[in-house]
């Protein structure tokens, strides 16, 4: 059990509000979060029926501004964004030139500028990645002075459009700058738990305000990135430093959706290459879910087997997140397997302390998304 | 009359008839948050004090759960494999892991008291 004290961590401006609400904090990304409030199982079930709030301003919320910033951009990602429509976001992920994953983030075209979200983890990595890249052809704009509010939930449309009435006509990755109870944001419908809900970006100096209006509605209710963290598991997203990271590649990790087709042709990104040749020929290895039968949770690291024997038989790869999911009502887990073992129902061994637990590879999300589409 | 003692890992051991039930204190279900499986040790198995006897599995974490004092496990709490829970709603009580036989009742002895354990609590927040 960690100690907190002794870091030198930094404090969101809803520090105050947590420790008023009960959160139990722990250091997140050098960053002192709150884990959990009333605990991860009620406040994960709770985000599945109705609504909760979540405090993600550890993130990166950075604007990219230029005459050619998307092209800009496009040398960095393999994803289209000289063609995103104005107000659309786009998930995409910034690749070394092994084709390896620095980053995964959100991208938002506002109009005369992007808009891009990154991982709390990788937010210094990132900047730097970009100045050093793309510092020339576009200003770089770092908003330390802004919270980032998650609302997630079925419910969440309900509450937000209490206080900002346009967020119900928003499809599900599109953003605009909307006035929330008369605080200016800049709204995206998106989340990491796989329902319908919204991330907001509101000034520091409101956050507090907002996120008590918000907390007072009576769907809501605070959660902690112990949730989240289960939530975004049983909806199959990919957790960066677990599910991803510089050594496998977007092919790899299930993410070709994010490769846009124009890129795919004309490349021009780092990596590019290898992308390429994986697309064509395939790749060795795929991340893919597992369900393992009974109720011990097999975690990152666990080695993934053939399912022969109690020992387990030859490793064909590696658990990369997992645990208990709670909407599920069982152990959920996603990982890296040999490419012929990825196909959904091959039985697989997972190995928890010596022990082999069988399992199957499983369709990913394991709990279906809930997005508002047209 | 029960004694119960504890140990700096939060786990506790009450002392009846030569018998020592143990768990895991409140302060430590606290921290583990919602527990969802409780791994606990073969009946019969000889424990060396400080040994890993059983492993707690909450939604975010495995968790090492050590004998208190050395023995052997003589009674396994079955409830737990269908209703892990109770360890969070009842961890004094019936949320106990397992019974064991004490090898040296002096190793019971050494440990803390309920109030030197409360100041132990008390000095990690």
């Amino acid at each position: 059990m960690n100690d907190i004290q002794g870091q030198d961590l930094e404090r969101t401006p809803l520090y105050a509000l947590h420790r008023e609400r009960g959160a139990r904090m722990a250091p997140v990304a050098g960053y002192e979060m709150p884990v959990q409030y009333q605990g991860i199982i009620a406040e994960h079930l709770h985000t599945r029926e109705n609504a909760a709030l979540f405090d993600v301003s550890h993130m990166g919320q950075v604007i990219l501004r230029g005459e050619d910033v998307a092209a800009a951009l496009e040398t960095l990602v393999p994803g289209d964004f000289q063609e995103l429509p104005v107000g659309k976001t786009r998930y995409t992920v910034l690749t070394n030139d092994r084709g390896g994953i620095i980053d995964d983030l959100m991208v938002t075209n506002g109009g005369d500028h992007l808009f891009v979200v990154l991982n709390a983890a990788c937010k210094d990595k990132d900047l730097a990645h970009f100045e050093a890249h793309i510092g020339g052809r576009c200003k770089i704009e770092v908003l330390s002075d802004r919270a980032l509010l998650a609302l997630q939930g079925p419910a969440a449309v309900n509450v937000l459009a209490r206080l900002a009435p346009p967020c119900r006509h928003m499809l599900f990755m599109t953003g605009e700058s909307l006035s929330v109870a008369d605080v200016p944001c800049f709204v995206i419908r998106s989340g990491y738990t796989g329902e319908d809900g919204f991330e907001i970006s509101v000034p520091a100096e409101e956050a507090e305000h907002l996120a008590r209006l918000l907390l007072d509605e009576p769907e809501v209710r605070p959660a902690g990135l112990g949730a989240r963290e289960s939530l975004r598991l049983e909806a199959g997203l990919c957790l960066y430093g677990n599910d991803i990271d510089e050594t496998t590649t977007p092919v790899e990790a299930a993410l070709s959706w994010a490769i846009g087709k124009r890129r795919r042709a004309e490349g021009g990104f780092p990596g590019a290459a290898v992308i390429a040749r994986q697309l064509a020929e395939g790749v060795e290895r795929k991340r893919v879910g597992l369900r393992a039968e009974g109720k011990i949770p097999a975690r990152a690291h666990a080695p993934i087997t053939e399912p022969d024997g109690a020992e387990g038989g030859p490793v064909i790869g590696e658990v990369t997140s997992g645990g208990y999911g709670p909407t599920v009502g069982g152990p959920v887990a996603m990982g890296y397997v040999k490419a012929e073992r990825a196909r959904s129902d091959t039985p697989v061994s997972l190995m928890v302390r010596g022990k082999a637990l069988a399992a199957r590879v499983a369709k990913l999300p394991f709990v279906e998304h809930r997005y508002f589409k047209r | 009359m029960a004694i119960v003692r504890y140990t700096k890992e939060h786990e506790w051991i009450r002392v009846e008839d030569g018998v020592g039930v143990v768990g895991i204190t409140e302060y430590a279900q606290e921290q583990l948050g919602d527990i969802v499986y409780v791994e606990l040790p073969e009946v019969g198995a000889e424990m060396t004090q400080g040994a890993e006897a059983a492993v707690v599995e909450s939604v975010k974490a495995a968790s090492e759960i050590n004998a208190p004092v050395a023995g052997e496990v003589t009674e396994v709490n079955q409830n737990l494999a269908d209703n892990p829970g109770t360890v969070n709603t009842d961890a004094m009580g019936e949320g106990w892991f397992f019974k064991m036989k004490i090898a040296d009742p002096g190793e019971v002895d050494r440990l803390m008291d309920g109030a030197a354990y409360q100041e132990y609590v008390e000095s990690l927040s």
